[in-house]
């Protein structure tokens, strides 16, 4: 099935998980946070949350920044 | 400096009044030295995208300024729209583990990067309502200061003049109206250019002080974080100290009675 990562279409398989993507990813590691359809999913929900066809996720992290 | 000269955020008490943007930094190490020799304790942090697939290895902000040293400050910079400004505050939150303490800024337009007022009061309600900390970038407005106030943002931070313009303290007179009104801390968020600007925020007032740009642009950001650093603690000191009120003419220093001729 298709999701849309950070504005780019990714085939994962169906009933891809939270976990499972971060892994594919190469992010398990790193201090991230993840929202989907404009909801939050917390770290610890990520075992269980499964995504849906054309999910919109968004996945940030903290960077240098000031005022823009 | 006396050493009980502290200021409260949030229930937190903080020594430095100088607190510093971490953009703009060549790369991790300026980063790190110019935060180091600004003596801040508090460092403001942006919300953005991964690179997919580029980051492997990359130096990363959270471990270079490290959480048992440094209260991070996620910022919303970039947003224009209260729920773009929510929606940043929360993925800092669920980012940082919980993390409630925010500075909230909603952009009017790219140009002045002056803010927009009105969707700043619509973010910070909702912002306070969940539970959030903030810290909100205004306009050097008393009446808008007020009011952000007055809904529950526990520090006010006006602008000096536009992010990034160097100018200096555009409106100082607005500025110590800002803070003759205030309950909460009031510290001057952008603008700066030097370290007599940040002096003069602080011979105002000010609680404390917040730039970015001013050390990272400089051709030698560390020395300008140190000279930041003693800016903002000269100031402070001076406006504790009372300065004498300006005259039009001269008063002598020695005493007139005993000359001798």
């Amino acid at each position: 099935m298709n999701i849309i990562v950070n504005g780019e279409n990714h085939t994962v398989p169906d009933n891809c998980s939270a976990r499972f993507l971060v892994e594919i990813l190469g992010m398990q590691n790193d201090k991230i946070a993840m929202e989907v359809n404009r909801d939050i999913v917390p770290r610890s929900q990520y075992d269980d949350f499964t995504f849906s066809e054309n999910d919109q996720i968004e996945i940030v992290r903290a960077i240098g920044g000031g005022q823009r | 400096m006396s050493s009980n000269d502290s200021f409260t955020i949030a229930g937190k008490t903080y020594q430095s009044r100088l607190l510093v943007g971490t953009g703009k930094y060549k790369d991790m190490v300026e980063t790190r030295k110019a935060v180091e020799a600004s003596g801040a304790e508090i460092v403001t942090v942006a919300i953005r995208r991964t690179n997919l697939g580029q980051n492997p290895g990359e130096a990363n902000l959270l471990d270079t300024l490290p959480a048992d040293k440094y209260t991070y400050l996620p910022n919303t910079a970039g947003c224009y729209t209260a729920d773009d400004a929510v929606r940043t505050c929360r993925l800092a939150r669920e980012l940082l583990d919980g993390h409630n303490l925010v500075k909230l800024e909603v952009l009017g337009d790219e140009k002045t990067l002056f803010p927009d007022v009105d969707q700043t009061y619509v973010a910070a309600e909702i912002l306070i309502k969940d539970g959030f900390d903030v810290m909100v970038y205004t306009n050097d407005d008393p009446i808008a200061a007020k009011r952000l106030e007055d809904m529950g943002c526990v520090a006010v931070m006006p602008l000096a003049a536009p992010i990034g313009s160097g100018l200096g303290i555009r409106n100082p007179f607005n500025i110590r109206t800002i803070i003759e009104n205030a309950n909460v801390p009031i510290l001057v968020d952008a603008g700066v250019g030097t370290a007599s600007d940040a002096a003069i925020a602080m011979e105002l007032g000010c609680d404390g002080i917040l730039m970015n740009t001013a050390i990272a642009g400089a051709n030698n950001p560390v020395l300008m974080a140190s000279a930041m650093r003693k800016a903002t603690e000269a100031g402070r000191e001076a406006f504790l100290a009372g300065r004498i009120p300006r005259k039009q003419y001269a008063s002598a220093s020695s005493p007139i009675d005993g000359l001798f001729f």
